[in-house]
């Protein structure tokens, strides 16, 4: 199985980082809210679905926590917050990201997509949403976000992928309702109306 | 029959929500001045807390209070099963011991360390058959097991009896439960194959993917609690009295919820949400609980495992004649569940097993708490008795499919130990269906074929659970505008249940969908009762109440235009959102029109009198909301006889490669019967999400434990092994017999459990094809399982572990 562009440059982004969160305290120490004592603010531009936004981030802190917690953003699901599941998964540069495993101060140059930054100006769905209403790839949903924008990495990477390459592509979100058959079914319909 | 709306897709209202992020989660809301509760839990897997001094966390900077087991049982722990919402004496390692609440999860969690808590350690067990052993330790302090009526007690074998069970033999002790029909001596006599084995099917947790957080604030003497729940209404009103607050003051909000799969039907399997209630109600603010992945590992609720023994006999012509069980269930730290009884009844009704005896006992150890998760029973023995099937086909030389058309479950059939007779059964149809779909009699010529390390295997399965219940209550509302409102009480767990149970009240009104609100997501929006959401019954349940619901409403509006423009109301009919007459189309009323004068009319029509009896008393308190406001239609649901069956038929090819023990399922096709379909595509999710389940159940799934310290080794996805979309197929092929229930109005019955039974026992039956047919008697048969096999090494080096590897 040849593995497509997209996975791989994420495998390699999150290593990079060097932010692979192994234990849950990290969830916690990451929310941020109280800064060690004597530390300086620090307060970073962060591009985000297109808009720049100033947010004050801890050292530590996960890009699920701010886009959750400080920006309000929570269609960016926590299942899990260690690298597992997927739920997560944001749009990083072009690459499926998982959010809960990457520091914020690591994505200050990049540009951050998120699920809510999909829909155009006048309310319309973005392709892979609007397939994934056709086909009701959700069933419980926590997972969609996630699906979604591993779904929108992997057709800008490959716009007509097969459906082997779209079920590797977003092989590194669980589901855990099982619904990976309508997940896949909304990929291509995604690729044929895209 | 031709219907509007039955049978036919629809976008249900969430999916928007969910496609866009914009649909709200427990965790997503917040409040202002909210704070945040951190737990601090058991580190051992059996202790009695001997103390607890806060002293030096409570006096920290920002750290608000505490919430004890003596706080929330302020007379002392219940003796009885099932989580309680923090304990005093843990059974599980990461059972809740205490909450904190903070400004931050940072600074509760820097304060939890600050906090002493000495603990007694007491002895644990990891593997129900070592507590059983005499002398052995017992997972609880009042025992090992739970008698109903009666509380703990222990239960014990001698060391013989349970080492002659490890070996493989009958067990001789006397069970806990029994139950028996027919005459299994003479049906054992006349069967010609008999065969006899030991199994096991490991406990695995539910991990469902929305933890389940929660947000609780009290405003005016009421409770507002954010949450998680799989039934809405019927959820609520459990969860009023776990927290202790009257039904009235009390507001369940949970528009979506990330999952369920049983645990999260009933208030008493998440009673983990009383905790940011009761220590809101303390320090008099909001308070935020998050749970971790590893929380709701440990609170999430797990499969109960068995440790079983099985007997069946074949006549010559292929009828089972005799099926005899015994079954030790794991009942995990916390007591519950029945799984064992209902595998039992799932063998007897799904092969019409002529005499039947099963035996079981039912032992805790300190793992996971155990509860109903999707199929409890059904699903476990599926694939046991599956390879069983197809041994006794090769022995008696009969094909695969047709054994299991001889003793298929069919209309008229009876079955379980009461001889209950189906509502219908439409197994045969389905069976006739998938061969077709999956091209059987071609297919079969390819089994066991060889191609270097790789064998094909093919597989054939059967699911079932009973689905549907009755004797719930619906509400519905014509609007001043001419739009209906469903006051739906069914959870949003992603069946999408809530929307095409409300679609039966569109159907008697013929009304168009755009012109239908459902109204749910909280319950302060007046919502009836409905049963809890287990037991793959909302289809069944809930069509039955709005469909009900609408007709009274229907009977009323006949009524009022009957009463205003002259005549009886037979005379009129409903269509194109108007009464008219029947024999002057042109004579009749709006749908804005009737529910305005009913208004006017008040009484009867707007829910002020003559309520249905028998009304709950949930319902009650939503209807003498609402009263006055709208043209109501009331109803309750009387009860149904006999058992609606939901059944599925799958057939499956793999390629297994004898060399690493990894498959690739190459085809499945799976069928449901379940009645008329309501909603193909909610149908569709149902099958595949089943079958996910089933390979998860088949191939992977299991609690590991430390067998020294009895720490879960196992809390991930990864490490319980939830099946990802490389262990499944690109496609599964879904179909359905679509066949009416006669005992429900829209002729649906339920189908999201049977969906995963079907799917393991077709992939166990393949795997074991693939391997010459040997029988593993085990679920989930791994990757070293087969590679040992393959190299003809046994993988028993503990015989029916529990909890752990099977060597
Ligand atoms: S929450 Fe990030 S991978 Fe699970
Ligand atoms: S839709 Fe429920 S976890 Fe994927």
């Amino acid at each position: 199985m040849k593995l497509n562009l997209t996975r791989r440059r994420f495998i390699k982004g999150v290593i990079a980082s060097g932010a692979a969160a192994t234990s849950t305290s990290l969830w916690y120490a990451a929310n941020g809210a109280s800064r060690p004592p004597g530390a300086v603010e620090r307060l970073v531009r962060l591009n985000v679905n297109g808009q720049t936004r100033t947010v004050d981030v801890a050292p530590q802190e996960t890009l699920a926590s701010t886009l959750r917690y400080k920006l309000g953003l929570t269609g960016t699901k926590l299942g899990c917050n260690r690298g597992e599941c997927g739920a997560c998964t944001v749009v990083v540069d072009d690459i499926g990201t998982y959010a809960c495993s990457v520091l914020t101060h690591s994505v200050k140059g990049s540009k951050v997509e998120t699920v809510e930054g999909l829909e155009s100006a006048n309310g319309e769905l973005h392709p892979v949403q609007q397939a994934f209403v056709e086909e009701l790839s959700p069933q419980c949903g926590y997972c969609t976000p996630g699906q979604i924008m591993s779904a929108v990495a992997l057709l800008r990477a490959n716009p007509n992928p097969t459906r082997e390459e779209a079920r590797w592509g977003l092989s590194g979100n669980i589901c855990r309702c099982g619904s990976y058959d309508s997940y896949l079914d909304g990929v291509m319909r995604a690729a044929e109306i895209g | 029959m031709t219907y509007m709306h039955i049978g036919k897709n629809f976008v249900p209202p969430d999916v928007a929500g969910k496609v866009t992020g914009r649909i709200k989660y427990a965790e997503d809301y917040s409040k202002e001045g909210m704070v945040y509760a951190r737990l601090l839990t058991s580190p051992v897997p059996h202790a009695r807390v001997v103390s607890i001094d806060a002293s030096e966390a409570l006096a920290m900077d920002g750290v608000f209070g505490l919430l004890t087991a003596d706080d929330v049982y302020p007379d002392g722990e219940t003796a009885s099963v099932g989580l309680k919402i923090l304990t005093n004496e843990p059974t599980l390692v990461g059972e809740p011991i205490l909450a904190l609440a903070a400004v931050d999860e940072k600074t509760a969690e820097s304060a939890i360390t600050k906090i002493a808590v000495t603990f007694e350690r007491l002895p644990f067990v990891l593997d129900p058959l070592d507590s059983l052993t005499e002398g052995g330790p017992d997972a609880y302090s009042g025992g090992n097991t739970f008698v109903f009526r009666q509380g703990f007690a222990s239960e014990k074998w001698s060391v013989d009896q349970v080492a002659s069970f490890r070996a493989g033999n009958e067990p001789n002790a006397e069970p806990q439960q029994t139950f028996a029909y027919g005459d299994l001596e003479k049906s054992f006599a006349e069967s010609s194959f008999v065969y006899e084995s030991t199994f096991t099917t490991a406990g695995y947790p539910h991990h469902s993917m929305e933890p389940r957080s929660a947000m609780a604030y009290w405003e005016n003497g009421k409770l507002y609690l954010h949450g998680t729940s799989q039934s809405l209404t019927a959820l609520a009103d459990g969860m009023a009295s776990i927290v202790g607050v009257p039904p009235e003051d009390f507001v369940f909000i949970n528009q979506a919820t990330g999952g369920g799969f049983g645990q999260r039907a009933r208030a008493n399997s998440i009673p983990s949400m009383a905790i940011p209630a009761k220590l809101s109600q303390k320090i008099n603010r909001p308070v935020m609980m998050r749970i971790t992945r590893e929380e709701e590992f440990t609170i999430g609720g797990a499969r109960q495992g068995f440790q079983g023994w099985i007997k069946v006999g074949f006549k010559p012509d292929g009828v089972m004649a005799a099926a005899d069980l015994f079954i030790v269930s794991d009942n995990g730290g916390k007591g519950g569940g029945a799984d064992a009884f209902s595998a039992a009844d799932a063998i007897s009704i799904l092969y019409q097993t002529e005499a039947v005896r099963f035996r079981g006992t039912s032992i805790g150890s300190n793992t996971g708490h155990r509860g109903a998760q999707r199929g409890p029973g059904q699903n476990q023995i599926a694939p046991i008795i599956s390879p069983i099937l197809d041994r006794a086909a090769a022995e008696l030389g009969i094909d695969r499919l047709e054994i299991r058309k001889i003793n298929t479950p069919q209309n008229g059939d009876v079955g379980g130990p009461q001889r209950t007779p189906f509502t219908s059964a439409y197994m045969p149809e389905a069976l006739e269906m998938g061969a077709e779909m999956f091209n059987y009699s071609e297919r079969i010529q390819r089994s066991r074929q060889r191609k270097g390390t790789k064998v094909t295997g093919i597989g054939v399965g059967q699911g079932y659970h009973n689905a549907g219940r009755s004797g719930m209550d619906g509400i519905v509302r014509l609007m001043a505008d001419g739009r209906l409102q469903v006051h739906n009480g069914v959870g949003n767990l992603g069946t999408y249940s809530f929307a095409s149970t409300s679609r039966a009240a569109a159907e008697v009104l013929q009304i168009p969908w755009e012109r239908v609100d459902i109204v749910t997501g909280r319950t302060d929006r007046h919502l009836p009762i409905t049963s809890p959401q287990d037991g793959s019954n909302s289809i069944f349940t809930n069509t039955r109440t709005n469909y009900g619901a609408a007709q009274d409403l229907l009977s009323k509006m006949k009524e009022i235009t009957a009463m205003d423009l002259g005549g009886d109301m037979s005379d009129y009919e409903v269509g194109g959102e108007r009464i008219f007459k029947i024999s002057d189309q042109d004579v009749g009323m709006s749908f804005a029109e009737i529910a305005q004068r009913g208004v006017e009319l008040g009484g009867k029509f707007t829910g002020e009198s003559e309520l249905p009896e028998e009304l709950n008393d949930f319902t009650k308190l939503s209807v003498s909301r609402l009263a006055g406001q709208a043209l109501m239609g009331i109803f309750h649901d009387s009860r149904h006889s006999n058992n609606p069956p939901g059944f599925t038929a799958t057939f499956t090819e793999i390629e297994l490669d004898t060399e690493t023990g990894k498959y690739e399922i190459i085809d499945m096709v799976t069928i449901g019967d379940c009645g008329t379909v309501v909603h193909p595509q909610g149908l569709k999710n149902q099958l595949v999400g089943g079958a996910v389940w089933g390979i998860g159940l088949s191939g992977y799934e299991r609690h590991l434990y430390d067998p020294q310290n009895g720490l879960p080794a196992s809390t991930g996805y990864w490490q319980s092994k939830v099946p990802t979309m490389l262990d499944t197929p690109a496609k599964i092929k879904t179909g359905w017999v679509d066949l009416p229930d006669p005992e429900n109005p829209v002729g649906a019955r339920g189908i999201g459990e049977p969906a995963m039974g079907g799917v393991s026992a077709a992939l166990t039956a393949a795997i074991s094809d693939a391997m010459d047919g040997h029988i593993f008697n085990s679920a989930p048969i791994t990757a070293d399982m087969i590679i040992n096999q393959a190299a003809g090494v046994s993988s028993d080096a503990i015989p029916l572990a529990q909890n752990n590897f099977r060597g």
